[in-house]
Protein backbone atom coordinates (compact mmCIF):
# COMPACT_ATOMS: atom_id res chain seq x y z
CA UNK A 1 0.00 0.00 0.00
CA UNK A 2 1.49 3.35 -0.94
CA UNK A 3 1.50 6.53 1.12
CA UNK A 4 -1.37 8.16 -0.81
CA UNK A 5 -3.58 5.15 -0.18
CA UNK A 6 -2.70 5.18 3.47
CA UNK A 7 -3.38 8.91 3.77
CA UNK A 8 -6.77 8.48 2.13
CA UNK A 9 -7.65 5.58 4.41
CA UNK A 10 -6.81 7.62 7.50
CA UNK A 11 -9.03 10.44 6.26
CA UNK A 12 -12.10 8.30 5.55
CA UNK A 13 -11.58 6.21 8.65
CA UNK A 14 -12.12 9.39 10.64
CA UNK A 15 -14.96 10.65 8.46
CA UNK A 16 -16.52 8.37 5.88
CA UNK A 17 -18.74 11.16 4.61
CA UNK A 18 -15.94 13.38 3.30
CA UNK A 19 -16.71 14.35 -0.27
CA UNK A 20 -14.33 13.16 -2.95
CA UNK A 21 -13.55 16.76 -3.88
CA UNK A 22 -12.63 17.57 -0.28
CA UNK A 23 -10.41 14.49 -0.02
CA UNK A 24 -8.71 15.52 -3.25
CA UNK A 25 -7.99 19.00 -1.90
CA UNK A 26 -6.76 17.76 1.44
CA UNK A 27 -4.38 15.38 -0.29
CA UNK A 28 -3.35 17.75 -3.06
CA UNK A 29 -4.37 15.39 -5.88
CA UNK A 30 -7.08 15.54 -8.56
CA UNK A 31 -10.64 14.36 -8.08
CA UNK A 32 -10.10 11.67 -10.72
CA UNK A 33 -7.02 10.39 -8.98
CA UNK A 34 -8.94 10.28 -5.70
CA UNK A 35 -11.76 8.30 -7.30
CA UNK A 36 -9.27 5.85 -8.77
CA UNK A 37 -7.59 5.23 -5.44
CA UNK A 38 -10.97 4.81 -3.71
CA UNK A 39 -12.21 2.38 -6.35
CA UNK A 40 -9.02 0.36 -6.10
CA UNK A 41 -9.27 0.15 -2.33
CA UNK A 42 -12.91 -0.87 -2.54
CA UNK A 43 -12.20 -3.46 -5.22
CA UNK A 44 -9.39 -4.95 -3.18
CA UNK A 45 -11.71 -5.05 -0.17
CA UNK A 46 -9.41 -2.82 1.83
CA UNK A 47 -12.41 -0.55 2.25
CA UNK A 48 -15.30 -2.87 3.04
CA UNK A 49 -18.06 -0.34 3.54
CA UNK A 50 -19.10 2.99 5.01
CA UNK A 51 -21.20 3.29 8.12
CA UNK A 52 -22.24 5.73 10.80
CA UNK A 53 -21.42 5.37 14.46
CA UNK A 54 -24.73 5.81 16.24
CA UNK A 55 -25.57 6.29 19.85
CA UNK A 56 -28.83 4.30 19.84
CA UNK A 57 -29.59 5.14 23.43
CA UNK A 58 -30.24 8.74 22.38
CA UNK A 59 -33.65 9.77 21.11
CA UNK A 60 -34.93 6.25 20.68
CA UNK A 61 -36.66 3.94 23.11
CA UNK A 62 -35.65 0.65 21.54
CA UNK A 63 -31.97 1.15 22.35
CA UNK A 64 -30.18 -1.92 21.10
CA UNK A 65 -28.83 -4.47 23.56
CA UNK A 66 -25.30 -5.59 22.89
CA UNK A 67 -23.64 -8.66 24.35
CA UNK A 68 -20.13 -9.96 24.03
CA UNK A 69 -19.94 -13.71 24.26
CA UNK A 70 -16.84 -15.74 25.01
CA UNK A 71 -17.20 -19.00 23.10
CA UNK A 72 -15.15 -22.13 23.57
CA UNK A 73 -15.22 -24.46 20.59
CA UNK A 74 -13.67 -27.70 19.34
CA UNK A 75 -11.84 -26.84 16.13
CA UNK A 76 -12.90 -28.90 13.10
CA UNK A 77 -10.33 -31.16 11.54
CA UNK A 78 -8.77 -29.63 8.44
CA UNK A 79 -10.43 -26.24 8.69
CA UNK A 80 -9.59 -25.27 12.25
CA UNK A 81 -11.72 -22.53 13.71
CA UNK A 82 -12.71 -20.96 10.42
CA UNK A 83 -15.69 -23.21 9.68
CA UNK A 84 -17.12 -22.77 13.16
CA UNK A 85 -16.59 -19.03 12.97
CA UNK A 86 -18.40 -18.97 9.63
CA UNK A 87 -21.41 -20.81 11.01
CA UNK A 88 -21.61 -18.16 13.68
CA UNK A 89 -20.92 -14.99 11.69
CA UNK A 90 -23.52 -15.84 9.04
CA UNK A 91 -26.28 -14.97 11.53
CA UNK A 92 -27.32 -11.36 10.89
CA UNK A 93 -27.61 -10.56 14.60
CA UNK A 94 -23.89 -11.28 14.97
CA UNK A 95 -22.01 -7.99 14.62
CA UNK A 96 -18.46 -9.22 15.09
CA UNK A 97 -16.52 -12.44 15.49
CA UNK A 98 -12.87 -12.61 16.48
CA UNK A 99 -10.54 -15.54 17.08
CA UNK A 100 -8.86 -14.90 20.40
CA UNK A 101 -5.76 -16.03 22.21
CA UNK A 102 -6.26 -16.99 25.85
CA UNK A 103 -8.85 -19.00 27.75
CA UNK A 104 -11.60 -19.00 25.14
CA UNK A 105 -11.55 -19.21 21.36
CA UNK A 106 -14.11 -16.97 19.70
CA UNK A 107 -15.35 -13.58 20.81
CA UNK A 108 -18.81 -12.97 19.41
CA UNK A 109 -20.68 -9.66 19.52
CA UNK A 110 -24.44 -9.86 19.29
CA UNK A 111 -26.97 -7.11 18.94
CA UNK A 112 -30.64 -7.56 19.75
CA UNK A 113 -33.63 -5.43 20.69
CA UNK A 114 -33.99 -6.89 24.17
CA UNK A 115 -31.97 -8.95 26.59
CA UNK A 116 -34.43 -11.80 26.08
CA UNK A 117 -33.83 -11.75 22.38
CA UNK A 118 -30.09 -12.00 22.83
CA UNK A 119 -30.58 -14.74 25.41
CA UNK A 120 -32.73 -16.71 22.98
CA UNK A 121 -30.07 -16.44 20.32
CA UNK A 122 -27.39 -17.76 22.64
CA UNK A 123 -29.40 -20.65 23.97
CA UNK A 124 -31.13 -21.65 20.76
CA UNK A 125 -28.64 -20.89 18.03
CA UNK A 126 -25.14 -20.46 19.40
CA UNK A 127 -24.83 -23.10 22.08
CA UNK A 128 -26.56 -25.72 19.96
CA UNK A 129 -23.81 -25.67 17.34
CA UNK A 130 -21.93 -28.99 17.52
CA UNK A 131 -18.48 -27.59 18.04
CA UNK A 132 -19.48 -25.10 20.69
CA UNK A 133 -18.41 -26.35 24.11
CA UNK A 134 -19.43 -23.41 26.27
CA UNK A 135 -20.54 -19.78 26.18
CA UNK A 136 -20.17 -16.92 28.64
CA UNK A 137 -22.38 -13.94 27.89
CA UNK A 138 -21.51 -10.38 28.97
CA UNK A 139 -24.11 -7.68 28.41
CA UNK A 140 -22.84 -4.19 27.72
CA UNK A 141 -24.28 -1.81 30.31
CA UNK A 142 -22.98 1.45 28.91
CA UNK A 143 -20.90 2.47 25.96
CA UNK A 144 -18.24 5.04 26.76
CA UNK A 145 -16.17 4.83 23.62
CA UNK A 146 -16.66 2.93 20.40
CA UNK A 147 -14.43 2.83 17.32
CA UNK A 148 -12.33 5.67 18.67
CA UNK A 149 -15.29 7.93 19.42
CA UNK A 150 -16.27 9.01 22.91
CA UNK A 151 -20.06 8.87 23.31
CA UNK A 152 -20.66 11.75 25.68
CA UNK A 153 -17.88 14.11 24.80
CA UNK A 154 -18.23 17.85 24.86
CA UNK A 155 -16.56 18.63 21.56
CA UNK A 156 -17.20 22.33 21.47
CA UNK A 157 -14.30 24.59 20.60
CA UNK A 158 -13.01 25.89 23.91
CA UNK A 159 -10.60 28.42 22.43
CA UNK A 160 -11.22 32.15 22.53
CA UNK A 161 -12.52 33.41 19.23
CA UNK A 162 -9.58 35.58 18.18
CA UNK A 163 -6.05 35.38 19.54
CA UNK A 164 -2.62 36.56 18.40
CA UNK B 1 -13.28 56.10 39.16
CA UNK B 2 -12.08 59.09 37.23
CA UNK B 3 -9.50 57.71 34.80
CA UNK B 4 -8.01 61.16 34.27
CA UNK B 5 -7.08 61.30 37.92
CA UNK B 6 -5.47 57.88 38.09
CA UNK B 7 -3.78 57.77 34.69
CA UNK B 8 -1.26 60.34 35.89
CA UNK B 9 0.36 57.51 37.83
CA UNK B 10 1.05 55.46 34.71
CA UNK B 11 4.61 55.23 33.50
CA UNK B 12 5.50 57.00 30.29
CA UNK B 13 6.68 53.74 28.81
CA UNK B 14 3.37 52.01 29.34
CA UNK B 15 1.48 55.02 28.01
CA UNK B 16 3.60 54.94 24.88
CA UNK B 17 2.45 51.49 23.85
CA UNK B 18 -0.98 50.73 22.43
CA UNK B 19 -3.24 47.79 23.10
CA UNK B 20 -3.03 45.15 20.39
CA UNK B 21 -5.30 45.72 17.38
CA UNK B 22 -6.44 42.16 17.85
CA UNK B 23 -8.22 43.12 21.04
CA UNK B 24 -10.84 45.31 19.37
CA UNK B 25 -11.49 42.60 16.86
CA UNK B 26 -11.80 40.01 19.58
CA UNK B 27 -14.45 42.10 21.34
CA UNK B 28 -16.39 42.49 18.12
CA UNK B 29 -16.26 38.80 17.16
CA UNK B 30 -17.10 37.67 20.70
CA UNK B 31 -20.32 39.65 20.64
CA UNK B 32 -21.65 37.79 17.60
CA UNK B 33 -23.29 34.41 17.06
CA UNK B 34 -22.65 31.68 14.52
CA UNK B 35 -19.14 32.95 13.89
CA UNK B 36 -16.63 30.66 12.20
CA UNK B 37 -13.31 31.85 13.47
CA UNK B 38 -10.17 31.65 11.39
CA UNK B 39 -8.71 34.10 13.84
CA UNK B 40 -7.42 31.71 16.44
CA UNK B 41 -3.66 31.60 16.88
CA UNK B 42 -3.48 28.19 18.48
CA UNK B 43 -3.95 24.49 17.64
CA UNK B 44 -7.48 23.09 17.48
CA UNK B 45 -6.32 19.89 19.17
CA UNK B 46 -6.69 19.29 22.87
CA UNK B 47 -3.39 18.41 24.56
CA UNK B 48 -2.64 14.68 24.04
CA UNK B 49 -4.09 12.63 26.88
CA UNK B 50 -0.81 11.08 28.03
CA UNK B 51 0.48 14.60 28.66
CA UNK B 52 -2.60 15.63 30.65
CA UNK B 53 -2.45 12.37 32.56
CA UNK B 54 1.21 12.89 33.45
CA UNK B 55 0.30 16.24 34.94
CA UNK B 56 -2.56 14.64 36.96
CA UNK B 57 -0.15 12.05 38.20
CA UNK B 58 2.38 14.64 39.31
CA UNK B 59 -0.34 16.43 41.28
CA UNK B 60 -1.49 13.16 42.88
CA UNK B 61 2.09 12.51 43.90
CA UNK B 62 2.18 15.89 45.59
CA UNK B 63 4.49 17.73 43.21
CA UNK B 64 2.93 21.06 44.03
CA UNK B 65 5.96 23.01 45.21
CA UNK B 66 8.39 25.30 43.38
CA UNK B 67 10.98 23.80 41.11
CA UNK B 68 14.51 25.07 40.57
CA UNK B 69 14.44 28.58 39.06
CA UNK B 70 15.65 27.30 35.71
CA UNK B 71 13.03 24.53 35.74
CA UNK B 72 13.01 20.82 36.62
CA UNK B 73 16.44 19.45 35.87
CA UNK B 74 14.86 16.33 34.31
CA UNK B 75 12.90 18.54 31.95
CA UNK B 76 15.93 20.61 31.01
CA UNK B 77 17.90 17.45 30.27
CA UNK B 78 15.04 16.27 28.07
CA UNK B 79 14.86 19.63 26.27
CA UNK B 80 18.58 19.39 25.64
CA UNK B 81 18.18 15.89 24.15
CA UNK B 82 15.18 16.98 22.12
CA UNK B 83 16.95 19.97 20.56
CA UNK B 84 19.92 17.81 19.67
CA UNK B 85 17.75 15.08 18.20
CA UNK B 86 15.36 17.30 16.24
CA UNK B 87 17.48 20.27 15.19
CA UNK B 88 21.10 19.32 15.83
CA UNK B 89 21.75 22.11 18.32
CA UNK B 90 23.48 21.46 21.63
CA UNK B 91 22.76 23.25 24.91
CA UNK B 92 23.82 22.39 28.41
CA UNK B 93 20.87 21.64 30.70
CA UNK B 94 22.88 22.98 33.64
CA UNK B 95 23.89 26.41 32.39
CA UNK B 96 22.41 27.32 29.05
CA UNK B 97 18.70 26.91 29.52
CA UNK B 98 15.71 28.33 31.36
CA UNK B 99 12.16 26.99 31.41
CA UNK B 100 9.70 29.87 31.15
CA UNK B 101 6.03 30.77 31.30
CA UNK B 102 5.45 30.40 27.59
CA UNK B 103 7.78 31.54 24.84
CA UNK B 104 6.41 35.04 25.51
CA UNK B 105 8.14 35.25 28.87
CA UNK B 106 11.33 33.91 27.31
CA UNK B 107 11.25 36.76 24.78
CA UNK B 108 10.70 39.27 27.57
CA UNK B 109 13.63 37.85 29.57
CA UNK B 110 15.90 37.87 26.54
CA UNK B 111 15.17 41.49 25.69
CA UNK B 112 15.45 42.72 29.26
CA UNK B 113 18.73 40.87 29.68
CA UNK B 114 20.46 42.44 26.70
CA UNK B 115 18.88 45.79 25.79
CA UNK B 116 20.15 49.07 27.23
CA UNK B 117 17.91 52.15 27.14
CA UNK B 118 17.80 53.58 23.64
CA UNK B 119 19.38 50.59 21.92
CA UNK B 120 17.69 49.44 18.76
CA UNK B 121 16.09 46.08 18.10
CA UNK B 122 15.19 45.13 14.55
CA UNK B 123 11.73 43.60 14.36
CA UNK B 124 10.93 41.83 11.12
CA UNK B 125 7.35 42.61 10.14
CA UNK B 126 4.66 41.45 9.70
CA UNK B 127 5.32 39.99 13.13
CA UNK B 128 3.72 38.53 16.19
CA UNK B 129 2.03 41.43 17.94
CA UNK B 130 4.10 41.40 21.12
CA UNK B 131 7.64 41.84 19.79
CA UNK B 132 7.71 45.62 19.40
CA UNK B 133 5.88 46.40 22.69
CA UNK B 134 8.17 43.99 24.57
CA UNK B 135 11.20 45.80 23.14
CA UNK B 136 9.72 49.10 24.30
CA UNK B 137 9.01 47.73 27.78
CA UNK B 138 12.64 46.60 27.97
CA UNK B 139 13.70 50.19 27.28
CA UNK B 140 14.76 49.54 23.70
CA UNK B 141 13.62 51.06 20.45
CA UNK B 142 11.90 48.70 18.02
CA UNK B 143 12.94 49.26 14.43
CA UNK B 144 10.52 47.61 12.03
CA UNK B 145 11.87 46.06 8.85
CA UNK B 146 9.13 45.24 6.40
CA UNK B 147 8.92 42.08 4.35
CA UNK B 148 6.74 41.77 1.27
CA UNK B 149 4.60 39.24 -0.51
CA UNK B 150 6.78 39.60 -3.63
CA UNK B 151 9.59 38.01 -1.57
CA UNK B 152 7.19 35.48 -0.01
CA UNK B 153 7.63 37.61 3.13
CA UNK B 154 11.26 36.54 3.44
CA UNK B 155 13.65 38.95 5.08
CA UNK B 156 16.30 40.15 2.62
CA UNK B 157 19.81 40.60 4.06
CA UNK B 158 20.22 44.00 2.39
CA UNK B 159 17.16 45.18 4.32
CA UNK B 160 19.00 44.47 7.56
CA UNK B 161 21.99 46.38 6.23
CA UNK B 162 19.74 49.34 5.50
CA UNK B 163 18.21 49.29 8.98
CA UNK B 164 21.39 48.87 11.02
CA UNK B 165 22.68 51.93 12.88
CA UNK B 166 25.38 52.24 15.51
CA UNK B 167 22.63 51.68 18.09
CA UNK B 168 21.44 48.37 16.66
CA UNK B 169 22.05 45.48 19.00
CA UNK B 170 19.50 42.77 18.36
CA UNK B 171 17.48 41.34 15.52
CA UNK B 172 14.38 39.28 16.19
CA UNK B 173 13.62 36.45 13.80
CA UNK B 174 10.58 34.21 13.69
CA UNK B 175 10.54 31.25 11.34
CA UNK B 176 8.04 29.78 10.65
CA UNK B 177 6.43 33.16 10.94
CA UNK B 178 3.22 34.24 12.59
CA UNK B 179 1.25 35.67 10.68
CA UNK B 180 2.70 34.85 7.24
CA UNK B 181 3.63 31.17 7.68
CA UNK B 182 6.90 31.90 5.88
CA UNK B 183 9.80 29.59 6.61
CA UNK B 184 13.38 30.75 6.10
CA UNK B 185 15.50 28.09 4.42
CA UNK B 186 19.02 27.15 5.38
CA UNK B 187 20.31 29.35 2.54
CA UNK B 188 18.15 32.30 3.64
CA UNK B 189 19.45 31.97 7.19
CA UNK B 190 23.07 31.75 6.05
CA UNK B 191 22.72 34.98 4.12
CA UNK B 192 21.14 36.67 7.14
CA UNK B 193 23.93 35.24 9.32
CA UNK B 194 26.58 36.99 7.23
CA UNK B 195 25.04 40.39 7.94
CA UNK B 196 24.53 39.50 11.60
CA UNK B 197 28.20 38.67 11.93
CA UNK B 198 29.36 41.69 9.96
CA UNK B 199 27.48 44.05 12.28
CA UNK B 200 28.14 42.07 15.43
CA UNK B 201 24.42 41.63 16.19
CA UNK B 202 22.66 39.31 18.59
CA UNK B 203 19.72 37.28 17.32
CA UNK B 204 16.59 36.35 19.25
CA UNK B 205 15.21 33.46 17.23
CA UNK B 206 11.61 32.61 18.03
CA UNK B 207 11.22 29.01 16.85
CA UNK B 208 7.92 28.20 18.50
CA UNK B 209 6.52 26.82 15.19
CA UNK B 210 9.67 24.83 14.28
CA UNK B 211 7.87 21.48 14.41
CA UNK B 212 5.22 22.68 12.00
CA UNK B 213 7.00 22.90 8.65
CA UNK B 214 5.66 21.12 5.63
CA UNK B 215 8.00 21.37 2.68
CA UNK B 216 11.62 21.09 3.67
CA UNK B 217 13.63 20.06 6.74
CA UNK B 218 13.78 22.83 9.31
CA UNK B 219 16.98 24.73 10.03
CA UNK B 220 17.31 26.17 13.50
CA UNK B 221 19.16 29.48 13.50
CA UNK B 222 21.82 28.49 16.07
CA UNK B 223 22.64 25.53 13.81
CA UNK B 224 23.90 27.96 11.17
CA UNK B 225 27.70 28.35 11.15
CA UNK B 226 29.04 30.76 13.78
CA UNK B 227 25.55 31.66 14.97
CA UNK B 228 25.21 29.57 18.11
CA UNK B 229 26.98 32.09 20.31
CA UNK B 230 25.06 34.98 18.81
CA UNK B 231 21.64 33.50 19.29
CA UNK B 232 19.06 33.22 22.01
CA UNK B 233 16.84 30.36 20.92
CA UNK B 234 13.23 30.69 22.05
CA UNK B 235 10.73 27.88 21.84
CA UNK B 236 8.04 26.10 23.79
CA UNK B 237 5.34 23.50 23.91
CA UNK B 238 2.29 25.49 22.85
CA UNK B 239 2.13 24.91 19.12
CA UNK B 240 3.83 21.56 18.52
CA UNK B 241 2.20 19.74 21.42
CA UNK B 242 -1.08 21.69 21.53
CA UNK B 243 -0.30 23.04 24.99
CA UNK B 244 -1.02 26.78 24.71
CA UNK B 245 -2.95 27.02 27.97
CA UNK B 246 -0.18 25.34 29.98
CA UNK B 247 2.01 28.38 29.35
CA UNK B 248 5.31 26.62 29.04
CA UNK B 249 8.29 27.64 26.97
CA UNK B 250 12.05 27.79 27.21
CA UNK B 251 15.09 29.77 26.14
CA UNK B 252 18.57 28.49 25.35
CA UNK B 253 21.72 30.38 24.61
CA UNK B 254 25.29 31.19 25.57
CA UNK B 255 25.92 30.74 29.29
CA UNK B 256 26.52 34.38 30.25
CA UNK B 257 23.33 35.56 28.56
CA UNK B 258 21.24 32.71 29.92
CA UNK B 259 22.52 33.27 33.43
CA UNK B 260 21.52 36.94 33.13
CA UNK B 261 18.04 35.91 31.96
CA UNK B 262 17.83 33.46 34.82
CA UNK B 263 18.62 36.27 37.24
CA UNK B 264 15.58 38.24 36.03
CA UNK B 265 13.48 35.08 36.01
CA UNK B 266 14.36 34.18 39.60
CA UNK B 267 13.36 37.58 40.88
CA UNK B 268 10.25 38.12 38.78
CA UNK B 269 8.82 34.62 38.25
CA UNK B 270 10.60 32.14 40.56
CA UNK B 271 9.85 29.27 38.22
CA UNK B 272 7.38 28.05 35.61
CA UNK B 273 4.32 26.16 36.95
CA UNK B 274 5.40 22.78 38.29
CA UNK B 275 2.43 20.78 36.98
CA UNK B 276 3.00 22.16 33.49
CA UNK B 277 6.66 21.21 33.66
CA UNK B 278 5.73 17.61 34.46
CA UNK B 279 3.34 17.63 31.51
CA UNK B 280 6.05 18.99 29.23
CA UNK B 281 8.44 16.26 30.31
CA UNK B 282 5.93 13.63 29.18
CA UNK B 283 5.38 15.52 25.91
CA UNK B 284 9.08 15.37 25.10
CA UNK B 285 9.52 11.74 26.09
CA UNK B 286 6.39 10.26 24.50
CA UNK B 287 4.81 12.98 22.41
CA UNK B 288 6.57 12.95 19.06
CA UNK B 289 4.04 10.57 17.48
CA UNK B 290 1.25 13.02 18.28
CA UNK B 291 3.24 15.90 16.82
CA UNK B 292 3.57 13.93 13.59
CA UNK B 293 -0.17 13.21 13.49
CA UNK B 294 -1.20 16.81 14.17
CA UNK B 295 1.29 18.13 11.66
CA UNK B 296 -0.10 15.82 8.98
CA UNK B 297 -3.56 17.13 9.66
CA UNK B 298 -2.38 20.77 9.36
CA UNK B 299 -0.62 19.90 6.14
CA UNK B 300 -3.85 18.59 4.63
CA UNK B 301 -5.83 21.59 5.74
CA UNK B 302 -3.18 23.93 4.38
CA UNK B 303 -3.71 22.40 0.95
CA UNK B 304 -7.48 22.76 1.30
CA UNK B 305 -7.36 26.43 2.25
CA UNK B 306 -4.63 27.56 -0.14
CA UNK B 307 -6.48 25.86 -2.99
CA UNK B 308 -9.83 27.40 -2.04
CA UNK B 309 -8.38 30.92 -1.70
CA UNK B 310 -6.65 30.65 -5.04
CA UNK B 311 -9.87 29.48 -6.64
CA UNK B 312 -11.68 32.55 -5.43
CA UNK B 313 -8.89 34.73 -6.74
CA UNK B 314 -7.21 35.76 -3.48
CA UNK B 315 -3.54 35.32 -4.21
CA UNK B 316 -1.48 33.86 -1.43
CA UNK B 317 1.99 32.42 -1.27
CA UNK B 318 2.07 28.84 -0.05
CA UNK B 319 3.15 29.15 3.57
CA UNK B 320 5.86 26.63 4.46
CA UNK B 321 4.96 26.40 8.12
CA UNK B 322 2.82 27.27 11.16
CA UNK B 323 -0.95 27.09 10.55
CA UNK B 324 -1.61 30.42 8.89
CA UNK B 325 -2.22 31.62 5.38
CA UNK B 326 -1.81 35.30 4.65
CA UNK B 327 -3.68 36.05 1.43
CA UNK B 328 -3.64 39.43 -0.28
CA UNK B 329 -6.98 41.19 -0.28
CA UNK B 330 -5.65 44.24 -2.10
CA UNK B 331 -7.73 43.65 -5.21
CA UNK B 332 -10.91 44.20 -3.19
CA UNK B 333 -9.90 47.83 -2.68
CA UNK B 334 -10.61 47.49 1.04
CA UNK B 335 -8.12 47.99 3.82
CA UNK B 336 -7.40 44.84 5.79
CA UNK B 337 -9.41 46.16 8.70
CA UNK B 338 -12.41 47.04 6.52
CA UNK B 339 -12.24 43.65 4.85
CA UNK B 340 -12.11 41.78 8.16
CA UNK B 341 -14.87 43.84 9.69
CA UNK B 342 -17.23 43.55 6.73
CA UNK B 343 -16.54 39.84 6.38
CA UNK B 344 -17.38 39.39 10.03
CA UNK B 345 -20.54 41.50 9.85
CA UNK B 346 -21.87 40.11 6.57
CA UNK B 347 -20.79 36.47 6.70
CA UNK B 348 -19.78 35.84 10.30
CA UNK B 349 -16.28 34.72 9.43
CA UNK B 350 -13.49 36.07 11.64
CA UNK B 351 -10.05 36.65 10.14
CA UNK B 352 -7.37 38.93 11.54
CA UNK B 353 -6.53 42.16 9.66
CA UNK B 354 -2.92 42.08 8.51
CA UNK B 355 -2.33 45.62 9.73
CA UNK B 356 -2.27 44.49 13.37
CA UNK B 357 0.98 42.65 12.59
CA UNK B 358 2.70 45.79 11.33
CA UNK B 359 2.48 48.23 8.48
CA UNK B 360 3.59 45.68 5.88
CA UNK B 361 0.74 43.40 6.88
CA UNK B 362 -1.70 45.87 5.35
CA UNK B 363 -3.43 44.50 2.27
CA UNK B 364 -3.52 41.03 3.78
CA UNK B 365 -5.53 39.07 6.31
CA UNK B 366 -4.40 36.20 8.50
CA UNK B 367 -6.49 33.03 8.30
CA UNK B 368 -5.69 30.20 10.66
CA UNK B 369 -6.48 26.76 9.28
CA UNK B 370 -6.31 25.17 12.73
CA UNK B 371 -10.01 24.46 12.68
CA UNK B 372 -12.16 21.55 11.51
CA UNK B 373 -12.41 20.62 7.83
CA UNK B 374 -16.17 21.20 7.91
CA UNK B 375 -15.76 24.69 9.34
CA UNK B 376 -12.97 25.52 6.93
CA UNK B 377 -15.08 24.52 3.95
CA UNK B 378 -18.04 26.54 5.20
CA UNK B 379 -15.76 29.53 5.89
CA UNK B 380 -14.37 29.34 2.36
CA UNK B 381 -17.90 29.26 0.91
CA UNK B 382 -18.80 32.33 2.96
CA UNK B 383 -15.66 34.24 1.96
CA UNK B 384 -16.34 33.42 -1.68
CA UNK B 385 -19.91 34.70 -1.33
CA UNK B 386 -18.62 37.83 0.41
CA UNK B 387 -16.14 38.55 -2.39
CA UNK B 388 -18.91 38.32 -4.96
CA UNK B 389 -20.86 41.08 -3.22
CA UNK B 390 -17.96 43.53 -3.45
Amino acid sequence: MDSKERELLHLIEKNGRLETATIARLMGITVDETKQILEKLEKEKVVLGYSAIINWTKGTEDGAVTAMIDVKVTPKRGVGFDKVAERIYRFPEVKAVYLMSGVYDLSVSIEGKTMAEVGRFVSEKLSTIDSVISTTTHFILKKYKHDGLVFSENNEDKRIVVSP
Amino acid sequence: MNTKLTSKYLSNTVQSIHPSGIRRFFDLASSMENVISLGVGEPDFVTPWNVIEASYHSLEQGYTAYTANAGLFELRKEISRYLKRRFGVTYSAEEEMVVTVGASQAIDLALRAVVNPGEEVIVVEPSFVSYAPTVTLAGGVPVPVNTYSRDDFKLQPEQIEAAVTEKTKVIMLCSPNNPTGTVLSKGDLERIAEVVEKHDLLVISDEIYAELTYDEPYTSFPAVRNMRNRTILISGFSKAFAMTGWRLGFACGPKDILQAMLKIHQYTMMCAPTMAQHAALEALVNGQKDVVKMKESYRQRRRLVVHALEEMGLSCHVPGGAFYVFPSIEKTGLSSEEFAEQLLMNEQVAVVPGSVFGESGEGHVRCSYATSIQKLEEAMRRIDRFLKTL
